[in-house]
């Protein structure tokens, strides 16, 4: 061996150069900065548009600077990074942003007064009022709605697994997902011809029926898959015991997936908490509390948010009671998904020693 | 109070497919019988259709007699609910109910298949829970959840679910081929033990614990490939492993296929 050539070390194959760990940050601040100074020297208003060439340039930046540093196969691995980050901010910004405008525009009217005195007796434009008759009226209905769409649901799904193979399982499937995609407006005009027909006025049980078939396909589905993913070797082993099927799937099955089915259920449920559109044909509206369901009209939280909003004329009172309602729906929603969130882990199948 | 079964003629479908074809045998009462035979033979196949359980696979069919004490099993009339109420099964994987604690799992067959006293209750989880050999490790924590178990013990779990009941048979599928050596060896004497009081049949990929475990061996194989399977020979286990009558049973006992 030759000893001058022994000062030369081979270049490593394994190792490459690698960009510091602050770089991301660095690009993200240039395009940012560079974004702005585009936007300020082009004249362009909008800070979305401020937003989307920071994102271009944060892209194209951290290819082309990590191909020089890198290596191309590092520089692709980047740009997929960066793109979940993008496409990640596109999807926050709009939530906080809404989030933010609710709560601070929301919290002006919101207090325990608003939420317990109807709109009785203050008219549309002047300020004053509350929501507690849509409050009553929207869990009456929905509560309603729950009660007769929920069991129909779960019920079709433990037939659709556990029973069904053939040509009626194969449609009963096929109009649920049809159903799925029934617009809200049109559930309600069935349910108000079928109102036309017998004669009947409107009244919030009628809103529950509609409610209840935009509730039923979802129910169905997801019921549907959490059945699915009880093991079958759980059946085997119940119906190797003697065990009936109808008590297999009662005491075992259903017991196991009982966490799923609930989550899909308090989804639905927080689904049609929002729909304005079949309440607006079946249910009225009424500013006054009628807490009967069954018999007169009655209000909804959408529903009053679209009445303060369509007909108060401007009013800023009105605005305001629309906002602070807004805010309690949301929080309707938001409390049921926790619920929902609590029951699914206190239900589901423990594994503690 | 165990039972014999006499097995004629049996043969079992998947939809059009013959799985196994033409099986005729007996397994006396209170003794252990092992069905061995290379992977795919039909063994699980037969030793479901004994409790009626193939059927419960989709398109699952049976022809021929069962019979369990001269009484066929596949009779007209004949609930097959009834059927797995005397004939037990243990499967090749544990599976506790996840939902419900060790008491409850022991108790599930009483509570949801028989008639049952709610006082027996406890003698009765006591009493299967020290036939399982699981007393001792589990007594002070009933009510804590089955699938906190170790896999020995889930498994040991099961078959004490399985014998709660009083069946008058016992199937086992491969019970040991999830479990450590430690854990196989106390389901092993365990199934010495059973043996007083239930028929057995074990369905063991094990030739060795075949060797030590049965009475009886019972060796299924393919004709060929796509063939449905057959009973190949049924004897003492000691004469099985020692001078077996048919060249293939020879054949797989000293590892020249399987």
């Amino acid at each position: 061996m030759s000893n001058a050539v022994a000062a030369e070390k081979p270049a490593s194959t394994l190792q490459g150069a690698t960009l510091p760990n602050w770089s991301p940050y660095a690009i993200a601040g240039g395009s940012i900065v560079m974004a702005v100074l585009i936007g300020l020297v082009g004249s362009l208003d909008s800070k979305i548009q401020w937003g989307l060439i920071a994102a271009i340039l944060f892209v194209v930046g951290t290819y082309v600077i990590a191909a020089r540093v890198e290596g191309s196969r590092q520089a692709k691995d980047r740009i997929a990074t960066s793109l979940v980050w993008v496409a990640f901010l596109l999807a926050v910004v709009p939530l906080v942003s809404l989030l933010w405008t609710t709560i601070s525009r929301g919290v002006k009217v919101l207090d325990v007064y608003f939420l317990s005195h109807s709109m009785g007796v203050v008219g549309d434009t002047e300020p004053g009022g509350g929501i507690y008759h849509a409050i009553i009226g929207s869990l009456e209905q929905v509560g309603l709605a729950t009660l007769i769409g929920a069991p129909i649901g779960v019920l079709t799904a433990i037939y659709l697994v556990e029973y069904g193979s053939g040509a009626l399982s194969k449609s009963v499937t096929f109009f649920v997902d049809v159903m799925t995609g029934i617009p809200s407006i049109v559930a309600g005009l069935f349910i108000l011809s079928l109102m036309l027909m017998w004669d009947l006025g409107p009244s919030g049980f009628a809103g529950s029926c509609a409610l209840a078939i935009l509730m039923m396909p979802v129910v169905v589905r997801s019921t549907e898959e959490m059945l699915k993913l009880v093991p079958n070797e759980l059946r085997e082993a119940s119906l190797a015991l003697g065990i009936p099927k109808w008590r297999t799937i009662l005491k075992v099955v259903l017991p196991t997936a009982i966490g799923g089915i609930t989550t899909g259920i308090m989804l639905s449920v927080a689904r049609i908490a929002g729909e304005t559109a079949p309440v607006l044909l079946l249910v009225f509206g009424n500013p006054f509390i009628n807490n009967d369901p069954f018999s007169g009209a009655q209000a909804s939280l959408p529903l009053y948010i679209y009445q303060q909003f369509a007909q108060s004329a401007g009013s800023g009172a009105a605005y305001d009671r629309a906002w602070a309602a807004s805010l309690t729906l949301i929080a309707f929603v938001m409390i049921l998904n926790l619920v929902a969130r609590g029951i699914a882990r206190w239900k589901a199948p423990k594994t503690g020693r | 109070m165990s039972k014999r079964i006499d097995v004629s003629g049996l043969t079992a479908y998947y939809g059009s497919h013959k799985a196994i074809e033409d099986i005729s045998m007996t397994v006396e009462p209170r003794s252990v019988t092992a069905f061995i035979g290379p992977s795919g033979c039909g063994k699980s196949t037969f030793l479901r259709t004994l409790n009626r359980m193939h059927e419960v696979t989709t398109g699952g069919r049976v022809e021929g007699k069962v019979l369990l004490d001269d009484e066929d099993l596949y009779g007209h009339g004949i609930d097959p609910v009834s059927v797995r109420r005397e004939i037990g099964m243990v499967f090749q994987r544990p599976n506790p109910f996840p939902t419900m604690s060790i008491f409850d799992n022991v108790a599930a067959g009483l509570r949801l298949a028989g008639s049952y006293k709610k006082s027996e209750l406890n003698d009765v989880v006591e009493k299967s829970l020290k036939g399982a050999n699981l007393w001792n490790e589990v007594k002070d924590r009933l009510n804590k959840p089955g699938s906190g178990l170790s896999g020995g013990q889930q498994q040991r779990l099961c078959i004490a679910r399985a014998i709660a009941v009083e069946p008058k048979v016992l199937l086992m599928d491969e019970p040991c081929s999830a479990l450590d050596p430690i854990s196989t060896l106390a389901i092993e004497d365990l199934i010495g033990e059973l043996k007083e009081r239930f028929t057995i049949v074990i369905v063991t990929h094990n030739m060795q614990q075949a060797a030590r475990v049965s009475d009886r061996t019972a060796f299924f194989n393919l004709a060929a490939v796509g063939q449905p399977g057959r009973l190949i020979e049924i004897d003492d286990t000691e004469r099985i492993f020692s001078n077996p009558s048919v060249q293939a049973t020879e054949d797989y006992i000293s590892g020249r296929f399987g």
